[in-house]
C-alpha cells in the first residue's frame, strides 16, 4: 500500500485533489481510498487530505502518518506545519512555490518544487493549484496516468473548466517528466 | 493545561489561536495616504484593525487572515492599503 | 458486478433511491448532510418519485416519517448526534407504533463538549428504543444494510424500524470503490412496500394509543419479542441477499482469523478494518489474535457471540461509546453473553469524539489485555487531566 498526504489551506481544493487522484487510480485498476482530515473547514486554515493506493481492498481507516508522497499546495504552510512528518527514504515531496527555499527534508526524500500558482494563473486564470499539482504528482509518482487524471477531471468539472484544468495538469506533468522543475 | 470542569473556558481564549498564520497576502497601510475615514476598521471581519491615539489605523498581523477586504474597500481617493504576497 | 468509486454519503443516497421510498424527511446535520443533499437532488431531478418533506427540526423529520409510514408509504430519514437526541421522543414512538422506517445514522459524538467528530454514542444512546441497530464496517456494507433493513423491517412478523449505522466522516466522507446494485436486483429483492396496516379513512384505525396498566406490560413484551425475532429475520434475508447480490449477511457476528485465536477483539463499525490490518501484522509475528465484528447491536446476538468466543483465552472489547458510571455498552453485552465461561472480558473506551485509532493502538490493546489490564479509557492524554 502506498500513501499520499496533501497539505493545503481551506479553499485550495485539497479534498477535491484527493478525490480526483483516488478516482483516477481506481479507474486505472487499483484500489484507492480518499478522505479529508475532518475538522476546521475554514477558508485559509491549514487542512490535510489523504489518499491510499493498494492492489488489495483497503481496510485501514486511520489517518496517514508515514506517507510515501506529500503534496504541499502552499509553501507558507511549511512555517506552521511539519509537512514532512513521517516521510522516509524513497519518498517524494511535491511543493508549490515560486522560489525554492531550504527545507528540513528527511534523508532520501526526493524534492520536486514547481511554481504551480504561475501555471494555474496562466492556464486557468485562478490561483487554484490542485489540478496542476495532480499533473506533477502523476509524473513524479507513477501512481496515476495522465489519461486517467484527465478522465477524472472531465467527470468532475464542466467542459470549459475541465479543459483549462487539464491543460494545467499536462503542463506540470511534462515539466516534471522532462526534469524542468 | 487542566480541563475546565463543565467544558468551560475563560474569556480571551481565541486570542491564543493566531489565525494570521493562514494568510497568503498581507495588508500594508500607508499612513500618509490614509484619510482616517475608518472604513477599514468597520469592514474588517476579524476586527483586527485598531485606531491609534493619533487617529491613524494599524493592522494586527497576528490575527489578519489576509482577506483583502480593507484594501478593496479603502476609498478611491485614498487607496492607502496594499496587499503584498507573504514571503515564502 | 461493476465497481464504482464515490463518496460514502452519495453511495447511500443512490442506494436509498434504489429502495424506492415514497416519502423522505430529514434535517441536515454534519456529517449526515451530503446524504440528504444527495436525496434532495435526486428527488428534484425526477430520478425518484418521492415526496421530500422539508422540515424545521429532526423532531419534525421523524414525525413526518411516522405519518407517512402509518399512511402506508415506504419512508427514509437520516440523522446523527444532536439530531438523534432531539428526535428521542419520536424514536421511541415510531418503534412502539411498529412502523418499518429505515434511518441512516452517520455516527457522531454527543455534546457537551460539542464535537462534530465520530464515535458511536448517538446510536448507543437509543439502545433501548426498540429499533434494530446494524453497524457497517465499510461503505459497501452501509449500502447493503440499507436494502436489507427495509426487507427485515417490513416483514409482517417483524414490523420494526431500523438504524443503519456508519461512522460519520470515516465512512460518510470517504471515497472508496463500491458495487452499487442495479435497480432490477433491488426490485427483485425488495418488491413494493406492502403495509401490514395503514391509515385509511374508509377503514379507520389509530396508531400509538394510550395503554392502561392492564395492557402496557403486554405491549412492551410483544415489542421485545419482535426485536428478538428480528435476529432470525436478518439471518434469513441476509442469506437471501447474498444469493441475489453475492454478498452474504446471514451472520450477525462475523469472525476474522478467529478460529484458532487465543485473544479476540470485539468491535463494531469502521474500526474493524483497521483491526483486521493490525491482526494480519500480529499474526505475522506469531500472535494468535482474531476479531469478532458485531454487525448487529439490537437485537443483541448473545448466543452467537458466546459460541464464536467460546474457545478464546482473552477478550478485548473496543467501545466507541461509554455508559458513564458503568462501562462501554458493547462490553456490558459481551460480559453478559460470556457469563459463566470464565473468559476475562476487558473493555477499552477509545476513539471518542474523533480521536484517531491506529494499528499500533490495536496492538497495544492486545498487549494490555494479555497482561490482564483493561476496563479503561485507552489513549488518555495524561498531560491535560
Amino acid at each position: 500500500m502506498r500513501e499520499l498526504r496533501i497539505h493545503g489551506r481551506g479553499g485550495q481544493g485539497s479534498v477535491t485533489a484527493a478525490e480526483l487522484i483516488a478516482t483516477a487510480a481506481f479507474t486505472a485498476g487499483v484500489y484507492s481510498q480518499a478522505f479529508p482530515a475532518f475538522g476546521v473547514e475554514r477558508r485559509g486554515a491549514p487542512v490535510q487530505a489523504f489518499v491510499r493506493f493498494s492492489d488489495e481492498k483497503i481496510r485501514l481507516r486511520s489517518q496517514i502518518y508515514e506517507p510515501d508522497y506529500i503534496i504541499v499546495q502552499d509553501s507558507t504552510l511549511i512555517r506552521d506545519v511539519n509537512v514532512f512528518a513521517g516521510m522516509s527514504e524513497g519518498g517524494i515531496a511535491i511543493i508549490n512555490t515560486e522560489k525554492e527555499g531550504t527545507y528540513n527534508l528527511p534523508k532520501g526524500v526526493k524534492l520536486i518544487v514547481i511554481d504551480a500558482t504561475k501555471i494555474a494563473l496562466e492556464e486557468i486564470g485562478l490561483p487554484i493549484t490542485n489540478t496542476t499539482l495532480m499533473g506533477a504528482f502523476a509524473a513524479a509518482s507513477g501512481e496515476i496516468t495522465l489519461e486517467a487524471l484527465e478522465g477524472a477531471i472531465k467527470e468532475r468539472f464542466d467542459a470549459k473548466l475541465a479543459d483549462s484544468n487539464i491543460a494545467a495538469a499536462k503542463r506540470a506533468y511534462a515539466m516534471v517528466k522532462e526534469g524542468h522543475v | 493545561m487542566a480541563l475546565g470542569i463543565g467544558c468551560t473556558a475563560r474569556p480571551g481564549n481565541s486570542r491564543n489561536n493566531k489565525t494570521g498564520s493562514w494568510r497568503v497576502f498581507y495588508p500594508v497601510m500607508d499612513t500618509e495616504k490614509c484619510t482616517k475615514c475608518g472604513t477599514c476598521q468597520l469592514i474588517c471581519p476579524e476586527g483586527c484593525i485598531n485606531q491609534n491615539p493619533d487617529k491613524t489605523y494599524s493592522i494586527d498581523l497576528d490575527f489578519c487572515k489576509g482577506c483583502g477586504m480593507c484594501a478593496e474597500e479603502c476609498p478611491d481617493k485614498a487607496k492607502a492599503i496594499t496587499m503584498i504576497k507573504e514571503e515564502k | 458486478m461493476t465497481m464504482e468509486i464515490m463518496e460514502g454519503s452519495i453511495a447511500i443516497a443512490e442506494t436509498v433511491r434504489l429502495c424506492r421510498p415514497q416519502v423522505i424527511s430529514a434535517y441536515p446535520i454534519t456529517p449526515q448532510t451530503h446524504i440528504v443533499e444527495g436525496l434532495a437532488s435526486i428527488v428534484a431531478d425526477g430520478r425518484l418519485d418521492a415526496e421530500y418533506i422539508c422540515v424545521e427540526s429532526e423532531f419534525s423529520a421523524l414525525s413526518a416519517c411516522i405519518g407517512a409510514s402509518a399512511a402506508g408509504s415506504r419512508v427514509y430519514s437520516a440523522t446523527t448526534s444532536q439530531g438523534l437526541a432531539l428526535m428521542a421522543e419520536v424514536v421511541f414512538n415510531s418503534a412502539g407504533m411498529r412502523l418499518p422506517i429505515v434511518m441512516g445514522i452517520a455516527n457522531r459524538a454527543i455534546s457537551a463538549p460539542l464535537s462534530i467528530w465520530n464515535d458511536q454514542q448517538d446510536s448507543i444512546m437509543m439502545r433501548d428504543s426498540g429499533w434494530i441497530q446494524l453497524y457497517a464496517e465499510d461503505n459497501q456494507e452501509a449500502i447493503d444494510m440499507h436494502i436489507l433493513a427495509y426487507k427485515v423491517c417490513e416483514d409482517h412478523n417483524i414490523l420494526l424500524p431500523a438504524f443503519v449505522c456508519f461512522d460519520g466522516f470515516i465512512l460518510s466522507h470517504v471515497y472508496e470503490p463500491i458495487d452499487l446494485p442495479s435497480q432490477e436486483l433491488v426490485d427483485s429483492f425488495l418488491g413494493p412496500f406492502n403495509p401490514y396496516q395503514k391509515l385509511d379513512a374508509k377503514d379507520p384505525i389509530s396508531f400509538g394509543m394510550y395503554a392502561t396498566p392492564e395492557y402496557y406490560l403486554e405491549f412492551r413484551y410483544e415489542h421485545d419479542q419482535a426485536v428478538k425475532r428480528a435476529a432470525d429475520a436478518i439471518k434469513k434475508y441476509g442469506k437471501e441477499f447474498g444469493e441475489i447480490f453475492g454478498r452474504d449477511y446471514s451472520e450477525l457476528v462475523v469472525g476474522y482469523k478467529l478460529e484458532d485465536a487465543e485473544t479476540a477483539i470485539v468491535a463494531m463499525g469502521s474500526i474493524c478494518g483497521t483491526v483486521k490490518d493490525a491482526i494480519d501484522e500480529m499474526r505475522a509475528e506469531g500472535k494468535k489474535v482474531g476479531l469478532l465484528n458485531l454487525r448487529c447491536f439490537r437485537p443483541f446476538p448473545s448466543t452467537d457471540v458466546a459460541k464464536a468466543l467460546a474457545h478464546v483465552n482473552t477478550i478485548a472489547v473496543l467501545d466507541k461509546n461509554v455508559s458513564l458510571g458503568a462501562k462501554g455498552a458493547v462490553a456490558i453485552e459481551i460480559k453478559e453473553a460470556c457469563y459463566g465461561s470464565n473468559i476475562p472480558v476487558y473493555d477499552y473506551i477509545l476513539g471518542l469524539g474523533g480521536r484517531d485509532v491506529r494499528k499500533r493502538d490495536i496492538k497495544k490493546i492486545v498487549e494490555l489485555a494479555e497482561k490482564g489490564e483493561g476496563d479503561m479509557f485507552y489513549g488518555l492524554r495524561e498531560e491535560v487531566l
